[in-house]
């Protein structure tokens, strides 16, 4: 197991409101680490709606999702907030008053003075396929991601999806296996064209399978595939012999270990907190933006970013519990200034 | 105001009333229809609002764009005859309308 990473503070969930924090948390000189789930900044603004316009962000009347994310990044970059992606975090444990124990589920062990639950709907995760009777086979012979390659060799592979999930990995385990078919709906593919055309070069040189159509049945012992059934496009139903299928249907939230961490959910969903600080029943750790519930909560963008401010105050008394809190602008104040690293506008050097 | 049916996998048909210029999906959501999730909330990003149109009003409902199609890979069950109903705008045209909805969304 790798080291302890020891920080001030630990966010779980990199989207918008867990980013905003960054930069409440370090104006009053908190250091934080972010992990999230997802291979890429952002949460649901960068992985469902990218391209998507907001016009409710306060003082930008048009931005796209991910404009509002980059946005932030280079709002937090003073800060250097460290970010570890493509990581569920599975425990928070508290083990002092306050310190607690963060693990992910790489094994990657954190502790922090505060935790900030900034998790919105959950982790995403990948969505089951619209196949009847898929678990017993997850994890057996039906896998949503790709850790080991060599356990692909000289398989028999059914690949199902359009997009690049779905075409990266045709094209990564298109040499090692004994069979590969790909199985998408339609023609048309949502993947990258410069990938779309490699996989057609494969298909016309006869080293791999296209079909269109779906998925409708799965047959096989113990977990272990032995069958898919395929129903084409023409109306056709195939068997198509398979040790191994590989789904791409895209990502969904799901709540995910939140709820193993001991907090009484509202609705099953939701981390009941006060609006003073928007604490949690824990006293150090903090659940703000989409994950949290108090009387008249809105799920936007901007009540989350008023909850972090509000939980920065508070947390800056569990890191430095000695010290007294300051009330500073970040127009006028030159200390602050002095962090986001822009000059003072005010007392020029003679 | 248009009259538009929908009936679910169990074959339970409701029929509520549409506003021209509206969405399916959001009549649906408006009347308490049930069938229909909507997650993402119309913005085309989350395909839980999977419709499956009559075979009879395919032709005046239309066809799905680009972006829809794309949504689509992701719905359960998709057929030919499949829309996403958050990006259908109900008009004058659409009185009499029958949808089913799939036996779940996601
Ligand atoms: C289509 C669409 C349009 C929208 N339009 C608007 C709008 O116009 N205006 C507006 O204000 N809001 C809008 N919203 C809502 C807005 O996107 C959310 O309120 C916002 O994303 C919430 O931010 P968040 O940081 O709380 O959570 P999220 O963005 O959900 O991010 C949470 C992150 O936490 C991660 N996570 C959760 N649990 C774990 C774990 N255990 N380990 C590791 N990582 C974890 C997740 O993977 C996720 O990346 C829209 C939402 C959608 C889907
Ligand atoms: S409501 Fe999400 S795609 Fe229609």
């Amino acid at each position: 197991m790798s080291e302890t990473i020891k920080t001030d503070i630990v966010i779980i969930g990199a989207g918008p409101i867990g980013l905003f924090a960054v930069f409440e948390l370090g104006l009053l000189d908190m250091k934080t680490h972010l992990i999230d789930i997802l291979d890429k900044i952002g949460g649901q603004c960068a992985e469902l709606y990218p391209e998507k316009p907001i016009y409710d962000i306060p003082g930008i009347p048009y931005t796209s999702a991910q404009g509002l994310v980059d946005a932030l990044l280079l709002q937090i970059k003073p800060f250097n907030p460290q970010f570890h992606l493509n990581e569920m975090v599975e425990k928070v444990e508290k083990i002092g008053d306050p310190l607690f124990r963060v693990t992910t589920d790489q094994g990657k062990q954190f502790e922090c003075k505060v935790v900030v639950i900034a998790a919105g709907g959950g982790s995403f995760q990948p969505k089951r396929p619209p196949i009847p009777g898929v678990e017993p086979y997850e994890g057996k012979s039906l896998f949503y991601s790709v850790r080991r390659m060599e356990q692909f060799r000289d398989k028999r592979i059914l690949i199902v999806g359009g997009g690049d999930s779905a075409l990266d990995w045709t094209l990564n385990l298109a040499p090692l296996a004994k069979k590969l078919t790909l199985i998408h709906r339609r023609s048309e593919f949502r993947a990258a064209p410069d990938s779309v055309n490699k996989m057609r070069a494969l298909v016309d040189a006869g080293k791999i399978d296209l079909v269109f159509g779906q998925v409708t049945a799965l047959h096989g012992d113990d977990g272990q595939l032995q069958k898919a059934t395929v129903k084409t496009n023409d109306g056709a139903i195939n068997q198509l012999e398979c040790d191994a299928l590989l789904p791409f249907f895209g990502l969904t939230m799901k709540l995910g270990p939140v709820a193993n961490w001991g907090f009484e959910l509202k609705n099953n969903e939701l981390i009941p907190v006060e609006t003073a600080a928007f604490e949690t029943s824990v006293p150090g750790i903090f659940a703000i933006g989409d994950i949290n519930w108090y009387p008249g909560k809105l799920k936007l963008i901007l009540s989350g970013f008023h909850e972090g401010a509000l939980m920065a105050q508070k947390a800056y008394h569990y890191c430095y519990p000695e010290k007294r809190l300051v009330f500073q602008y970040t127009t006028s104040s030159s200390n602050l200034q002095k962090k986001l690293g822009v000059a003072p506008q005010t007392a020029q050097p003679a | 105001m248009v009259k538009i049916t929908f009936i679910d996998s169990g074959g339970t048909a409701r029929t509520v009333e549409g506003e021209v210029g509206s969405t399916l999906m959001e009549t649906a959501i408006n009347n308490g229809v049930p069938g229909i999730e909507a997650e993402c909330g119309g913005a085309c990003a989350c395909s839980t609002c999977h419709v499956y149109i009559e075979e009879a009003w395919r032709e005046k409902v239309g066809t799905p764009s680009p972006m829809e199609e794309d949504m689509l890979d992701f719905a359960y069950g998709v057929q030919p005859n499949s829309r996403l109903s958050c990006q259908i705008k109900v008009s004058e045209d659409f009185e009499g309308l029958v949808v089913r909805t799939p036996d779940r969304q996601a």
